[in-house]
């Protein structure tokens, strides 16, 4: 194949020289022997290197800015991924796994180029065990495309960061959502992984094909890797823990006339042991910005949307003893419903928060924070981010899966404004290192990404870190695996 | 009303598989294939449940035709909250042919058996697309049909159906017993739950064959051939407008 040197090519190549004197990433991918090997692994059509594959496969739904691959590859088995990795190994080229691109923290971006290992035509179901209520899913299947496969079975599994995400990147970025108060996050729920090391070696973290429900059996691999942001692996499997689908569902709303009083309802609630799915808090700010948005007309205070799953039986006893903590901490309009349609409706404000904080600023683009700190400092760090926001004159509408202590600052930002996004960068700084004083963490459920890799040291320390950095060299001794990401490495 | 609903279910390719067309282009490849509920099937069933539970009707019986396997639809139906199941016992080259003439003919005989004062199917299926049983099973009866149904009210021994149409949607008042198609719109189906799907297990389904009904099953269509649809080819970029214009006069556009 010939290729016309446009301008695109020559940038990579002038990029690739500038690599050979500055860099250790020392071949050109652009070399003819390691594009036609990556053909000859993933078939014709399983390389790309169009400029819009490429961009595509450089971003995610963060504000990070674009930094596309060099090139993009599909492989359809495990296999392939393998002979990929050990090809881009022998050439001291980096790799980037992408699952769907819905990453909050710029965790694709290609920022020394390399090779993204696009892994959407793997897509299996490989093996589903009803009765022992696991799965096993290879990259491509989305949690909507699973759930939508299990819906015979009345499985599901009910970790939902909102988008319809890869599973395996769900592992990757140790993701959460709205109801791990009551079902968990990705930490809990990966039972096994199959994971190609960066110099092509096959791993099973707990053994090919082993799905008990615990083990005590040495060190916990699988854990090591979720969360990891493709740092140590790409993951070609995931074996997930499935969960009975609720039989019935209600849904509540009450407005609190402070934050405090809101998340006390929430410890108290806890504490009572109703086994609550969904817990989540909009402030006043998110409350006027749904109303307009939605034509709505809640009250604009702190307010709380719970959802309850259970027996029949059990979700009136659920609900009663929330609607007693609701009204011991002067809440009102407490409302629930139970059939969809009016689920929906209770819970519209929930649901189009994203949008609603947008709609504030028609134009601009929208930040989410992701701190998450022990739930009884919440109200204190709520209230203290609050004033933040005003003093600094930031728009952050907060929404927040209270039960975990953990809430996101909506900011909605001029992208062209420097200044502001000066104040956004301080702001969002401020907020880390508040949620680290009061014992919590820097990133509760997004991930640490290119942004938040100091702030990942500030919150582990040194011993730790060392740590980590010891781990890093021990599986990927020539930081191949999404370079950039989650620790600074002294040679960078 | 008060009488017993009979619910068609088809046992169909599940509607997120890539289907592949046999290399003999005899059909598609159906085989370790995953199979579930025609959605417009799931839709019925679950109207059929919701009148139950409003008290409109007494029983629901679902149906469907076909070899061992279609009692997996049968079971999902029951979870959803059918009472019982008549799986019609069709296999083999029977099965192959088996299209909506043969099914109209079986639901109406067993519409009358069943002494059923409403019939309720999907609208279509996601595999044939035909279209067609829903209206030759009210045919066959001499029953009023809604077909197309986004909406379904009870009054007093009456239905009025809202129908979606081309122009948008048409609302009609027809006697008991009738047979209804659901449309998309007509509801959300609900999920079958484990203790629901344990319950399922208890209820009855009853095998029926098709000669028992009187149905002869000769099919008066035979497939020819089944084909994929052709492959996108590759699109030409040009500079200038003259370049567009000689290149749609080249293919005989213009």
């Amino acid at each position: 194949m010939t290729v016309k040197l446009g301008v695109t090519m020559k940038r990579l190549l002038y990029r690739n020289c500038f690599k050979l004197t500055h860099c250790r990433y020392s071949t050109s991918v652009h070399q003819d022997s390691v594009l036609s090997a990556f053909r000859t692994i993933c078939g014709e059509d399983g390389v790309s290197l169009g400029q819009a594959v490429r961009e595509q496969h450089g971003k995610d739904e963060s504000v990070h800015r674009c930094r596309p691959p060099d090139v993009v590859v599909f492989p359809r088995s495990v296999e392939e991924v393998s002979a990929l990795a050990k090809l881009c190994h022998s050439h001291h080229l980096p790799i980037i796994p992408f699952g769907t691109g819905t990453g909050l923290e710029g965790g694709v971006s290609a920022v020394k180029g390399g090779v993204c290992f696009s892994l959407r035509n793997m897509e299996q179901v490989v093996d589903l065990h009803q009765e022992d209520f696991d799965v096993t899913v290879e990259p491509g299947v989305t949690r909507k495309g699973l759930n939508s496969y299990l819906r015979d079975t009345g499985l599901w599994f009910p970790v939902d960061p909102g988008a319809d995400a890869s599973l395996c990147g769900m592992a990757a970025t140790s993701a959460s959502g709205t109801n791990a108060v009551r079902y968990g996050t990705m930490r809990e729920n990966v039972l096994n992984l199959e994971v190609v090391l960066a110099d092509g070696s096959i791993l099973h973290t707990a053994g090919r094909g082993r799905r008990p429900r615990k083990t005590a059996a040495g060190y916990n691999l699988t854990n090591l890797f979720v969360g990891s942001e493709g740092t140590l692996g790409v993951i070609t499997k995931t074996t997930l823990r499935l969960y009975g689908l609720p039989e019935a569902v209600v849904s509540a709303v009450c407005s609190f006339s402070s934050v405090q009083d809101a998340v006390d309802s929430t410890v108290q609630i806890l504490q009572a042991g109703v086994p609550i799915a969904r817990i989540e808090f909009l402030d006043d700010v998110m409350m006027e910005a749904c109303n307009r948005f939605s034509g709505l007309s809640y009250p604009v205070s702190p307010t709380l949307f719970l959802e309850f799953h259970g027996s029949q039986q059990g979700l009136e006893e659920q609900v009663h003893t929330a609607e007693e903590i609701t009204q011991s901490n002067r809440g009102s309009d407490f409302q629930w419903a139970q059939d969809t349609q009016s689920r929906e409706r209770l819970w519209k404000a929930r649901h189009d928060a994203w949008y609603a904080a947008q709609a504030l600023r028609p134009g601009c683009k929208a930040y989410s924070t992701d701190v998450c700190v022990p739930v009884s400092r919440l109200p204190q760090i709520i209230v203290e981010t609050k004033e933040d926001l005003i003093e600094n004159r930031l728009t952050g509408p907060i929404a927040g899966h209270v039960g975990d202590g953990n809430f996101h600052c909506l900011l909605v930002v001029d992208p062209n404004d420097t200044e502001e996004l000066q104040r956004l960068h301080l702001f969002t700084d401020r907020l880390a290192r508040r949620a680290l004083a009061l014992d919590g963490t820097c990133t509760g459920e997004h991930g640490v990404g290119l942004g938040k890799r100091a702030l990942l040291c500030e919150e582990v320390g040194p011993v730790a870190m060392r740590l980590m950095q010891g781990l890093k060299k021990t599986l990927d001794p020539g930081n191949l695996m999404n370079p950039g990401k989650v620790l600074q490495l002294e040679t960078e | 009303m008060s009488g017993r609903v009979l619910v068609g279910v088809k046992r169909v390719i599940d509607y997120a598989v890539k289907i592949r067309v046999k290399p003999d282009n005899s059909g598609v490849v159906t085989d370790g294939v995953k199979h579930s509920m025609n959605p417009f099937c799931e839709i019925a069933v679950e109207e059929a449940v919701k009148l139950k539970e409003k008290k409109l009707v007494k029983e629901v019986v679902a149906v469907s035709c076909g070899p061992q396997q279609v009692q997996e639809t049968i079971r999902t139906a029951l979870a959803m909250g059918a009472d019982r199941g008549i799986h019609v016992e069709v296999s083999g080259k029977d099965y192959e042919s088996l299209g909506p003439l043969q099914v109209s003919k079986i639901m109406a005989a067993l519409a009358k058996k069943e002494e059923a004062q409403l019939l309720i199917l999907g609208k279509q299926a996601i595999d044939d697309d035909c279209n067609q049983t829903g209206q030759m099973t009210a045919a066959l009866l001499d029953w009023p049909q809604g077909t197309f149904a986004s909406e379904v009210t009870v009054e007093g021994e009456k239905l009025k159906v809202v129908r979606e149409i081309d122009g948008g949607l048409e609302t009609i008042k027809i006697n008991l017993p009738a047979v209804l198609t659901a449309d998309l719109r007509l509801n959300t189906p609900r999920y079958a739950t484990l203790p629901n799907i344990m319950k399922a297990k208890k209820k009855k389904i009853t095998q029926v064959k098709p000669s028992d009904l009187g149905v002869d099953l000769t099919s008066r269509l035979q497939v020819l051939r089944v084909d994929e649809p052709p492959q996108r080819q590759a699109g030409v970029k040009v500079e200038t407008v003259d370049d567009l214009v000689s290149k749609l006069r080249e293919c005989g556009r213009i």
